[in-house]
């Protein structure tokens, strides 16, 4: 299963293009993914919500709430948020393409910060996995308001494929 | 430069002159969030994370989510500077890379440490990293970036 590079299109269809067509059937059912990860506590808790789900890619959105500003005079959320906006949005399209059995882990990550996010104001964040082998999916995506042509981050991560841990619903 | 016009790094660099880190954590509103915590001991400043059910991000380990954990390492980090350097206004994070390297488990405590690898007149560079019952076995590192001025 190979995947070409998308790249985020806030118009609707978010555009990954498999390679080869995905074996439905070996991977997750992509509402069973969804709802295991709409319901993780941490998920929960920062009211993460899911905006698009394809195979392969994946678009969250967190919004503005007083308990997520790291700054009290900017009013800037802290950054440890879109951290796990990103792993989360990396860590659901890593799940959609992985067999049935598999479990994901995040191996690293890595964000820059390109510009300031404004204040009570919605983060997306979207992740595409554009390189997956038996033991890796490799992952990359942004954080943005309104385009991602204009991100507030860049995200790019790797995750590892086992056979034990976190499963949505093995 | 200095900014008069800062009152809450004014405020803040007189919560570090008393040592009073509580209160620098208390006007953090993510802080109490997440539940972060700052103390100082003789190596300098310890950034806690306490255990908490809702930090959880993997429910068959339980582990802390990875986002919390890169969370974790990014605050220790700036944390780490306000703590240990003298500063004109709040660092402010260019980029962090986090390496994850054991599970993150849950209802424990998770500490960090940063270490300033270079301080530069407009960039600084930190190592960061996370361990919860054994320092020698960290659960997670991150080198990272941030603009000094």
């Amino acid at each position: 299963m190979r995947y070409a590079v998308g790249i985020a299109r806030v118009d609707g269809s978010i555009g990954i293009k498999p390679v080869k067509a995905l074996d439905e059937e070996a991977c997750y059912p992509l509402n069973d993914i969804r709802s295991v990860m709409q319901k993780l506590p941490q998920i929960e808790a920062l009211g993460l919500t899911t905006v698009e789900f394809n195979r392969g890619s994946c678009l969250f959105e967190v919004k503005y709430a007083a308990h997520l500003v790291g700054n009290i005079e900017s009013g800037v959320i802290h950054g440890g948020v879109i951290t796990t906006l990103l792993d989360s949005a990396g860590g659901a399209a890593a799940f959609s393409v992985v067999p049935v059995g598999s479990s994901v882990a995040t191996l690293d990550l890595r964000i820059d910060y390109l510009k300031q996010a404004e204040r009570e104001r919605s983060i997306l964040g979207y992740a595409t996995c554009y390189r997956q082998t038996q033991h890796i999916v490799f992952v990359k995506g942004c954080a943005y308001h309104e385009s991602p042509d204009d991100p507030i981050a860049h995200f790019v991560a790797s995750f590892m494929v086992g056979s034990v841990g976190f499963a949505p619903n093995a | 430069m200095h900014n008069s016009k800062a009152p809450l790094f004014d405020q803040v660099m007189r919560l570090k002159e008393a040592e009073e880190f509580a209160a620098i954590s208390a006007l953090i509103p993510y802080s109490a969030f997440v539940g972060f915590e700052l103390v100082v001991d003789e190596q300098g400043l310890l950034t806690i994370l306490r255990g908490k059910a809702s930090n959880v991000g993997n429910t068959t380990i339980p582990a802390v989510h990875g986002g919390v954990v890169g969370a974790l390492l990014e605050h220790a980090g700036v944390m780490h500077i306000i703590h240990a350097c003298d500063i004109t206004r709040f660092p402010k994070i260019i980029n962090i890379s986090v390496d994850y390297l054991r599970p993150c488990i849950g209802h424990e405590d998770t500490y960090a440490r940063g270490y300033l690898i270079k301080q530069g007149r407009s960039v600084s560079n930190v190592r960061i990293e996370a361990w919860q019952s054994d320092k020698q076995r960290p659960v997670a590192a991150a080198h990272a970036h941030f603009l000094m001025n």
